[in-house]
């Protein structure tokens, strides 16, 4: 549905995007994932055609950006990181003034816009002057007019900035929900917002990709180790050699400690080793209860750590 | 580009402005025209000559924000990413502006309906003289659309259409000081000397095809800045 290819976007000395390539499936749901400023905005920015590349091409639904802006256009519902709306009108002016803007059949007009509206729950502000809504049911409105005349691509750059956790639920759910029938691009820097709503993470960095996978596959893959976190009553070397006379074990750390004698214990073991039996029965035998016990998986947000500041570490 | 006519005229009449600027013209036009209702009837074309004075006040104000303000709204992602290319979004714009100058113009009609109801004769060159006026209105316009597309601040917009149109009101007298090319070039900007031809009366095919290809020429250029503007910004 959109591809990518060699995208480069240069401002005189300063590259804001290198080589960017990448394709996006009908039907997809794809994360777009980097720190401030990694040039996640100038790419959608690109995409939509609001800003043109330096170098490179996008095509989607097999329309170049360049040669066919129209057709491109078309195909494309744009919620800017800044929802583009105007606050001196009427949330139904604005629809039916954006419903114009995109050549939408006068006779669908009406029902297409009652239905979006139905979607993302702003038909009781109807009437309102948009500068009276809150900046959550802004964001919907934003959202609605990037749904007007049906597009088959939806590119959202941070849809749920600014919004309460209940909204962010919302929003994430509907997002999900319109997935089903929209091919999407989705940027954030919310590392659990990737996770929930994506198919697909792209993570790009300073202006380059620096992974694309799925979330599973990015955690699966990077990881080398499985963790856990313990809490074990009992006195802390005696516990520490237990653990580490267990099969499959590779690290232990005691971490802190919990009440009187409780402390909390780090264990890195083997991937495929699963040491919580062998964990349980020798702390039985010796007489520690486990007071706590946790797999640690390694988080999204581990591994765009571990991707953004890779370089530094090294160095 | 309908669409986006209709949104402009909407939002100027919803609020005060069009009203405030259309009240403010017509009563600066009232006090111009007070001597010729005292001292008998005089040709209305003499008004006419101030009113285009009274409308380069006027249009910069109601041009200021008419690009200006997408920018600084972030709306104008909107109408780029839209299926409309850019000139029809200038031109539907421009419209716009001059539906709110159509409007202001015909209730100045009043005026020389009450001089020919109390008497004055009907001329031609009252005719001619409001063709001259419609003109002129598009090309204050479309230098104020210009100079709202060059920058996301109103008031810095307003000061450059008035610096601009000042010129070229000035145009004229300064060219004749300096003489040469400098002086061709200018007068080739005046575009004040076409206006006095059309207020005497002459109706010729060249000052209007020079007051119409100014327009485009200004609109024109807006559709470049901001396709140039897309080139270079992040």
């Amino acid at each position: 549905m959109i591809e990518i290819q060699n995208l480069t976007k240069r401002y005189g000395q300063i590259t804001a995007v290198k080589n960017l390539n990448f394709t996006v499936e009908k039907g997809e749901i794809l994360g777009f994932l980097g720190p401030n400023g990694a040039g996640k905005s100038t790419t959608m920015n690109i995409i939509t055609g609001y800003i043109p590349s330096t170098e490179g091409t996008v095509k989607v639904d097999g329309f170049d950006i360049l040669e066919s802006p129209k057709e491109v256009k078309k195909r494309i519902g744009f919620l800017p990181e800044q929802p583009p709306v105007y606050m001196d009108m009427t949330v139904i002016d604005y629809l039916n003034f954006v419903a114009d803007l995109k050549n939408v059949d006068k006779k669908q007009k009406r029902s297409q816009i009652s239905d979006i509206m139905e979607l993302v729950k702003i038909g009781d502000h109807r009437n309102r002057l948009i500068k009276n809504l809150s900046k959550g049911y802004k964001q919907r409105v934003g959202l609605a007019q990037a749904l007007v005349g049906s597009p088959d691509v939806l590119i959202l750059d941070e849809p749920t900035v600014g919004l309460d956790p209940k909204q962010i639920i919302e929003i994430r759910k509907l997002i999900k929900a319109l997935g089903k029938q929209h091919t999407i691009i989705l940027s954030s820097h919310i590392l659990p917002e990737v996770s929930a709503v994506c198919e697909r993470v792209v993570i790009i960095n300073k202006g380059e990709i620096a992974a694309i996978d799925t979330p599973e596959n990015l955690s699966r893959g990077l990881g080398s180790a499985s963790k856990l976190t313990a809490t074990i009553a009992g006195p802390r070397s005696s516990v520490e050699n237990a653990i580490r006379e267990i099969y499959g074990v590779k690290y232990v750390e005691s971490a802190a400690d919990k009440g009187k004698e409780a402390i909390s214990y780090i264990i890195e073991s083997d991937k495929d080793v699963d040491i919580r039996k062998p964990l349980f029965f020798a702390m039985a035998k010796l007489g520690y209860p486990i007071i706590e016990l946790k797999s640690l998986s390694l988080s999204l947000e581990d591994i765009f750590l571990q991707i953004v500041t890779e370089e530094k570490e090294v160095g | 580009m309908a669409a986006i006519f209709w949104k402009e005229v909407k939002s100027y009449f919803y609020s005060p402005m069009a009203y405030i600027l259309i009240g403010l013209f017509i009563l600066l036009t009232s006090i111009m025209f007070l001597p010729y209702l005292r001292y008998g009837y005089g040709l209305f074309n003499d008004v006419l000559g101030t009113m285009g004075f009274i409308l380069l006040v006027i249009i910069p104000i109601l041009t200021m924000r008419i690009l200006a303000e997408d920018r600084k709204n972030g709306t104008e992602v909107l109408l780029i990413t839209s299926p409309a290319n850019i000139a029809s979004i200038v031109v539907g714009k421009f419209l716009a502006v001059y539906f709110v100058f159509l409007v202001m113009t015909m209730l100045t009609f009043v005026f020389p309906i009450v001089q020919l109801a109390f008497g004055a004769k009907f001329t031609v060159q009252l005719i001619g003289g409001y063709i001259g006026f419609l003109l002129l209105g598009a090309t204050y316009i479309a230098v104020g659309v210009f100079a709202s597309s060059l920058t996301e601040n109103q008031v810095i917009a307003v000061i450059i259409s008035y610096a601009s149109l000042l010129i070229m009101w000035l145009a004229d007298s300064v060219s004749s000081l300096v003489g040469g090319f400098v002086a061709k070039v200018l007068s080739w900007f005046s575009i004040l000397s076409r206006y006095d031809d059309f207020n005497r009366g002459i109706l010729g095919l060249s000052p209007v095809v020079y007051y119409l290809s100014f327009t485009a020429v200004f609109l024109f250029l807006t559709v470049r800045v901001i396709e140039k503007r897309r080139w270079s910004q992040g």
